[in-house]
């Protein structure tokens, strides 16, 4: 069937801020998607918040919405460019929830808008826990007992008909938030009261509990002519009881038969054909009992998701590509395989190598949080590793995992655990729980008795079992002795260098040597959804190490076909972490994008799949790898590159600089020893000398005592941090000697090798963001971020505004003069981001970093110039003259930058900002005032702002005086106050009518009944001081599980009641491109994306 | 572990671990690419005269069971896989697969680079292999490699076939049974289970069966099935299956297919490496929908060359466009080149059996 004529223009919902259960996978499906329908010509409207994302940069839709992705906001884009279509199954949950509410509030009706791919109906069969089950029960599958509760009463009635242990999920909601297991029947209470809170629908579903059993997943894809394929099927590491984002997932499946894959495949075809799915992709997740083999369905996405997105870069088959032609009414089979492009996408993709996923948790940002793995997903980022084997895929997963390891341990670092500590580890499932596999196994612990604790199949187990042995032998060897059979067989089971260093006590580069020497190295095989059946034109590789024939007539080409471009390699991020995410991944796919267009041949690297980087489609060839010194220099082997970007990937490739230079590997822009003298705490501050500029008095500690000695000097508060990191990592402020003590004992187990820098802490002090570009000659300001809240919140955690909202011209010149002045110093080729404290008018350098920063993308956004794309240009050699960029772009609107936050997934953990980051994702507000543009960036990171009601507020001593106008303008805004004694006293003698309320302990009803029964719509809240009181954390904690909005900072109440006073008279939505129009001088068209160029 | 290695005609030699029985064996290597099923597809008789290479590199996971066999031992003459695993999981599995080759004297091995002999085998069509565990010369071996038989011309349904006219001992599940009398070329067990939850009380035959003891069994269809080796070399089965085309519906899968094909006068030819795995698709043309098939052959037939005009392509490999499936126009017969029965491999393609009871149903009326 051809393509549809009736329709035109398609809106896609996007999925707003990275948060945990929605990362940037859904960019990579929703950049596929725009790609997919303009090429066929029609018209696509595009909505997402979300600015650090590859989607919404200009030349990907027609109209680009950044605006909040709510049913309120959407409808108005909705209003304004009639689309003849939605596709609501790209934006993950958030998107299919929009549209959802779309439907069910008319919008979509009156407007004449038609969904694809999946309609509202299917999407309610798919979702709606119960019509699901009995969907599921008409079709003769099997599904575990259950029963559906509204309250609490007949949620216990449920429970008591099914028995504990059993599993509670709400519906409608992200990844699991607010499910979880029940053994009792007071964790059986706590649980769904907070999943019914949770739910949009105030629904939980009740159900028999398949922890232990095996899980599967199966990626299905469907046409309009009923054609059903199965893209991909995985077999979860971790068994029943852990969020299928929480586990270590392998495809294909490993363990089952042909009989029992077959089943479960009719099975899957049954199901997306009984939802009634017309088009596109779904994921059906299956428990499997691994004593008798009885098969339940556990859920179904009808939208592509995060396992989608794996099973796209573990197969080849881009399911959202095909998805989003599907719904225009292409068949499979009249759609090419663009890997083989002789055969159709009318396929399975068949493996000839194993892939592993593994999560990466922050439970290290959150002390407090409940480290315990269960069916809410709490990890923040992934990384994929392929082998031609479970053990190296594993192992290369590991190193890939950028947490220090080398590999499934043998690298030096594993922990103190004793028998009893490790069996805890192995039962309850955690972060740790592979590493305290391996050691149970070194330990004497059976595979039996681990499979008993941990459920996990035997299979897995026995391969675990494999590389711990080969570990034992290994160390029977030295350097000396290893043979080349010996070493063929460590690489094959996927050892690094670097463990087989520790094992043999040499160092990486040493074994590096070894190897090559004995020619031992990897060969690169390609991912190419046939298992060599057929030719592959898309150059997609994974290294492996397989012995040549010992007898050979001819040497197959093994690398790729010969090419003239000269050749350049960009390093991406790893996975996503608190600190390092998506933003790094827009730097690299605008530079493959921007070096492309430049006629470059473009090499990627990255092993993080939930990416755009790692789309095939994006670069001219893809390395899905580790980003370790050693995968890397195996790639330089046989590439030989021109040139090496390393400032776009975030810290991962600036870690690696020095290391790659030293091999004589091309970096190219801003050179290492320059990059390494901003991070180096004792250049950098000779270099703010040299210059002139003003910096915090500081100083550098290797040990606890120095460390004291300098706090001493500066007084305190002191802010310190250990050098090298990302994301604030330890960072912290410091107000007395005993609190330095223990830092400086806990940072020093961190970070060992690094020294911890000291700085003064200015208070109160306005923090600004600086993102520069420069040639080496010229340096050009993209743009001036000033923070919202003061200094000592993280940049990554405080909202920002462009251009800033109070600082004088004087001191934005100032900051400017700063930029150029240390640009030119450190002779930056590329991106530098800098940051400024401004206090009582003087201008002090925080930090520099001569690489993409966080905010590239938003400040790109905000122009209408995206940054990297000439800065990879400049690194390129060509100058910011050539390229017709040589001054600072004035926007005559204001662009709010807000961040958003995990904390409903870790109750108890307290809301304060601090100077380590904590938030996943961002949002970008944009709108004439700074009011206004504010309170869009708060609708769209979801903080509720409240238009009436009550404001409770309870301040420090010293925020008393600037917390009475902001009371006033809440008065004259409608809102009553409320609070507690000290601030009552204070707001009452100003004059400002306010009701008292009891403090905890104080007598009931207190402060926290009232958040209880949500009797409050707003909670200014600033902390009291270096030790934040039990109370206060208690009343935040449960602010973000009732959804109460709690601003913790005076500059952050100021702002959001500025923001509620501007949206007193509503708001309208405008695209990126309507806005960029607005620029003064603004003669850029929209330009063609090199990516989609065919 | 013993060493083993595999040698090709071409002069490529692997090295790796032998795992199975001890030996040294011969035979037409070809890949399969399905990553379930690795033991229906070494017990499938149509894998006589062959050395399988498994492209999925983890083998053994599960085990084997004697369920899921597709006759009763090891049929390949040789088996090579990456990486063999040491234990199976599964609560069917009765024998690891090393166990079970080894009972049964199948010679495999193990540690290859099962990627770099796929893309020979594409580059170069099936060649001719030795596995040996006994030799260790490797020139010696690609001369051994170079001598040993193929399979043009080769009958080897002769070795496979049953040795007499017997019931299949399952019943239908169904009323109103059709009698179909199927003859075993190296017929993979599920056929006849297929057969028989259509519907049908299947006798088996041996393929030298002669046109009249076939017509003594009064059969209401005849089934031809799959098997191993070129269908040229079965000549007396031709001509048995050429005098009952019109006298009652007629089915064929694989072998059973090609036979059909040269019995109608048209001719086959031998695929560069042919089709051996779960994942091709085969338009259905009178429906235009897509079928994810099983495939098993390394010959075809080519439609255009049967004469007149009453034999029409129904199914075609989307792949490579080759022949998948045809069906008279006048007579009630009908076949496929790929395996409906499935085993392993998806199952969308079980509807032909239903096909072939209603053709025996209008035959009736």
């Amino acid at each position: 069937m051809p393509k549809r004529t009736d329709l035109h223009k398609i809106l896609i919902i996007g999925s707003g801020p990275i948060i945990i259960g929605q990362a940037c996978e859904f960019d990579y499906s929703g950049t596929q998607a725009c790609k997919a329908l303009r090429e066929e010509g029609y018209s696509v409207v595009l909505v997402n918040s979300n600015p650090a994302t590859i989607m919404t940069d200009p030349e990907f839709a027609d109209r680009t919405y950044i605006e909040p992705v709510t049913a309120e906001a959407v409808e108005k884009i909705i209003a304004k460019e009639r689309p003849d279509a939605l596709l609501p199954t790209l934006g993950g949950q958030t998107g299919l929830n929009v549209a959802m509410q779309l439907a069910e509030r008319g919008v979509l009706e009156k407007y004449k808008v038609q969904m694809i791919g999946a309609n509202a109906e299917a999407i309610r069969k798919a979702e709606d826990r119960e019509l699901f089950k009995q969907t599921m029960i008409k079709c003769g599958l099997d599904v575990p007992r259950s029963g559906v509760a509204h309250t609490l009463e007949e949620a216990r009635a449920v429970a008591e008909k099914i028995g504990f242990p059993n599993v509670i999920r709400p519906a409608f909601t992200l990844g699991g938030t607010g499910g979880g297991i029940a053994y009792n029947q007071d964790e059986f209470d706590r649980i769904a009261e907070n999943g019914l809170s949770l739910s949009m629908v105030s629904e939980v579903l009740i159900e028999e509990s398949v922890e232990g059993w095996k899980e599967f997943e199966l990626e299905v894809m469907r046409d309009r002519n009923d054609n059903v394929v199965i893209v991909c099927s995985i077999e979860n590491f971790d068994p029943m009881g852990v969020h299928t984002g929480d586990s270590i997932t392998v495809a294909p499946a490993q363990t089952l038969t042909d009989k029992e894959m077959q089943a479960m495949r009719n099975d899957a075809i049954t199901i997306i054909r009984a939802i009634g799915v017309e088009t596109g992709g779904s994921n059906v997740q299956f428990a499997v009992n691994p004593q008798t083999g009885r098969r339940t369905v556990i859920e179904m996405n009808p939208r592509v998701s995060r396992s989608s997105a794996l099973a796209s870069k573990a197969t080849g088959f881009p399911i959202a590509k095909i998805a989003a032609k599907l719904a225009i009414g292409y068949t499979l089979d009249e759609l090419s395989n663009d890997i083989t492009r002789q055969t159709p996408a009318c396929f399975e993709p068949t493996l000839d190598y194993c892939v592993v996923k593994i999560p990466r948790w922050a439970f290290e940002k959150f002390p407090g949080a409940d480290p315990t793995l269960t069916v809410q997903m709490k990890s923040v980022g992934e990384v994929m590793a392929i082998g031609r084997t479970f053990k190296e895929a594993l192992q290369k997963g590991l190193r890939g995992l950028e947490i220090g390891r080398f590999g499934l341990g043998a690298d030096g670092k594993d922990a103190d655990w004793n028998a009893d500590e490790l069996r805890k580890k192995i039962r309850i499932p955690n972060a740790e729980r592979i590493f305290a596999i391996r050691q149970a196994m070194l330990t004497g612990i059976s595979d039996e008795e681990i499979h008993k604790l941990s459920k996990i199949d035997l299979w897995f187990l026995r391969e675990i079992r494999r590389i711990v042995d080969a570990e034992q032998q290994l160390k029977k060897v030295s350097v000396k002795t290893a043979t080349e059979e010996i070493v063929w067989d460590a690489k094959q089971l996927g050892f690094s260098d670097r463990q087989l260093a520790f094992l043999w006590g040499s160092d990486e580069m040493a074994i590096r040597r070894l190897r090559l020497q004995q020619g031992v190295k990897p060969v690169f095989y390609l991912v190419d959804t046939c298992s060599a059946e057929f030719d592959a034109y898309t150059p997609y590789y994974y290294s492996t190490y397989e012995r040549p024939p010992i007898l050979q007539n001819e040497i197959a080409p093994v690398v790729p076909r010969n090419d003239k471009r000269k050749k350049i390699i960009i390093l991406g991020g790893g996975p996503n972490r608190i600190g390092q995410g998506i933003e790094f991944d827009y730097c690299c796919v605008r530079a493959v994008f921007s070096l492309r267009e430049s006629g470059y041949k473009t090499i990627m690297v990255n092993s993080n799949p939930e990416t755009v980087s790692t789309d095939y489609d994006t670069s001219d060839t893809l390395y899905f790898e580790p980003l370790t010194l050693e995968d890397v220099l195996n790639i330089v082997d046989v590439e030989k590159p021109d040139g090496v970007v390393v400032q776009l990937g975030g810290q991962t490739p600036l870690n690696l600089a020095l290391s790659l230079e030293r091999e004589g590997v091309p970096i190219i822009g801003t050179s290492p020893q320059e990059i390494d003298r901003a991070e180096d705490r004792k250049k950098f501050s000779a270099m703010i000398e040299k210059l002139g500029l003003m910096q915090p008095p500081n100083g550098t500690a290797m040990k606890t005592e120095e460390a004291v000695a300098i706090a001493k000097r500066l007084t305190y508060p002191v802010l310190v941090r250990p050098s090298y990191v990302l994301g604030g990592r330890a960072m912290e402020i410091v107000y007395d000697e005993a609190h330095l003590r223990t830092y400086m004992e806990k940072a020093t187990r961190v970070s060992p090798e690094h020294p911890i820098l000291v700085d003064k802490f200015l208070q109160e002090a306005i923090e600004v963001d600086i993102d520069v570009i420069a040639d080496g000659e010229t340096a050009v300001v993209g743009g001036i971020l000033e923070h919202v809240e003061e200094a000592g919140v993280h940049s990554g955690d405080a909202a920002m505004a462009m251009p800033p909202h109070t600082l004088p011209k004087s001191v934005l010149d100032e900051i400017r003069r700063a930029s150029h002045a240390m640009a030119k110093e450190l002779h930056v080729k590329g991106l530098m981001n800098a940051q400024f404290a401004v206090k009582d008018g003087v201008v002090y350098v925080l930090e520099v970093n001569p690489r993409a920063s966080r905010t590239v993308p938003f400040v790109s956004k905000a122009i209408g110039v995206p940054l990297v794309r000439l800065a990879a240009k400049v690194m390129a050699g060509q100058t910011l003259k050539e390229l017709g960029f040589t001054e600072e772009i004035q926007i005559p609107f204001t662009a709010v930058k807000e961040s958003v936050f995990p904390f409903s997934r870790f109750f108890g953990v307290d809301i304060i900002l601090g100077p380590e980051m904590r938030s996943t994702g961002e949002v970008m507000g944009i709108d004439e005032s700074f009011g206004l543009a504010f309170a869009k960036s708060q609708i769209a990171a979801y903080q509720k702002v409240p238009s009436e009601g009550t404001v409770f507020i309870s301040v420090k001593d010293h925020d008393k005086p600037a917390a009475i106008p902001i009371a006033r303008r809440l008065v004259t805004l409608g809102f009553k106050i409320v609070s507690t004694r000290g601030t009552c006293a204070v707001l009452r003698r100003e004059g400002v009518s306010v009701d008292e309320i009891n403090k905890i302990h104080e007598g009931r009803p207190d402060v926290l009944d009232l958040v209880r029964d949500s009797k409050i719509n707003l909670i200014i809240n600033t902390p009291a001081g270096k030790e934040t009181k039990e109370d206060e954390t208690k009343i935040r904690s449960l602010a973000v599980v009732r959804g109460i909005p709690c601003v913790t900072t005076i500059p952050g109440a100021q702002a959001l009641v500025t923001g509620i006073e501007a949206l007193r008279k509503g708001y309208e939505v405008r695209s990126i491109q309507e806005w960029h129009l607005t620029i003064a001088g603004n003669k850029t068209p929209v330009r063609p994306v090199a990516g989609s160029v065919k | 572990m013993t060493q083993a290695l595999l040698a090709l005609e071409d002069g490529t030699v692997f090295r790796g671990q032998a795992f199975g029985a001890p030996g040294e064996i011969s035979g037409e290597v070809i890949f399969n690419t399905s990553m379930t099923g690795y033991q229906e597809i070494v017990s499938d008789p149509s894998y006589r005269g062959q050395i399988v290479v498994m492209t999925y590199p983890l083998i053994g996971n599960y085990g084997v069971n004697a369920a899921d066999l597709e006759s009763l031992k090891p049929q390949a003459e040789g088996f090579v896989v990456r990486s063999l695993s040491p234990m199976a999981s599964s609560w069917r599995k009765e024998k690891t697969l090393e166990e079970w080759l080894t009972a049964h004297g199948t010679v495999a091995v193990q540690g290859i680079d099962t990627r770099a002999l796929t893309c020979l085998l594409r580059e170069k069509g099936a060649l001719k292999g030795v596995i040996s565990t006994t030799d260790g010369d490797a020139r010696r071996l690609v001369e051994k490699a170079k001598k040993s038989t193929g399979l043009v011309g080769r009958d080897l349904v002769s070795e496979v076939t049953c040795g007499k006219i017997h019931p299949w001992p399952e019943a239908p599940s169904v009323a109103r049974p059709f009698r179909v009398a199927a003859v075993d070329c190296g017929m993979k067990t599920h056929i006849p289970r297929m057969l028989t939850q259509a519907g049908c009380q299947v006798t088996i035959v041996p393929s030298t069966v002669r046109y009249e003891e076939l017509m003594e069994l009064k059969p209401d269809g005849l089934f031809i099935s799959n098997g191993p080796g070129d269908p040229e070399a079965a000549v007396s089965l031709i001509s048995v299956a050429q005098k009952c085309v019109g006298k009652m519906p007629i089915f064929g899968i694989c072998l059973g297919h090609q036979i059909l094909g040269l019995a109608l006068g048209g001719k086959t030819y031998k695929l560069k490496f042919g089709h051996h795995g779960g994942n091709h698709p085969v338009m259905n043309l009178d429906t235009g929908k897509v079928e994810i098939t099983a495939q098993n052959h390394g010959f075809a037939v080519d439609p255009t060359s049967i004469p007149g005009s009453d034999v029409r392509m129904t199914h075609l490999n989307l792949n490579d466009k080759t022949c998948e499936g045809m069906r008279h126009t006048k007579a009630p017969l009908f076949s496929v080149q790929y395996h409906p029965e499935a085993s392993p491999g998806p199952h969308d393609s079980q509807y032909l059996f239903d096909q072939f009871v209603t053709m025996m149903k209008t035959q009736r009326a």
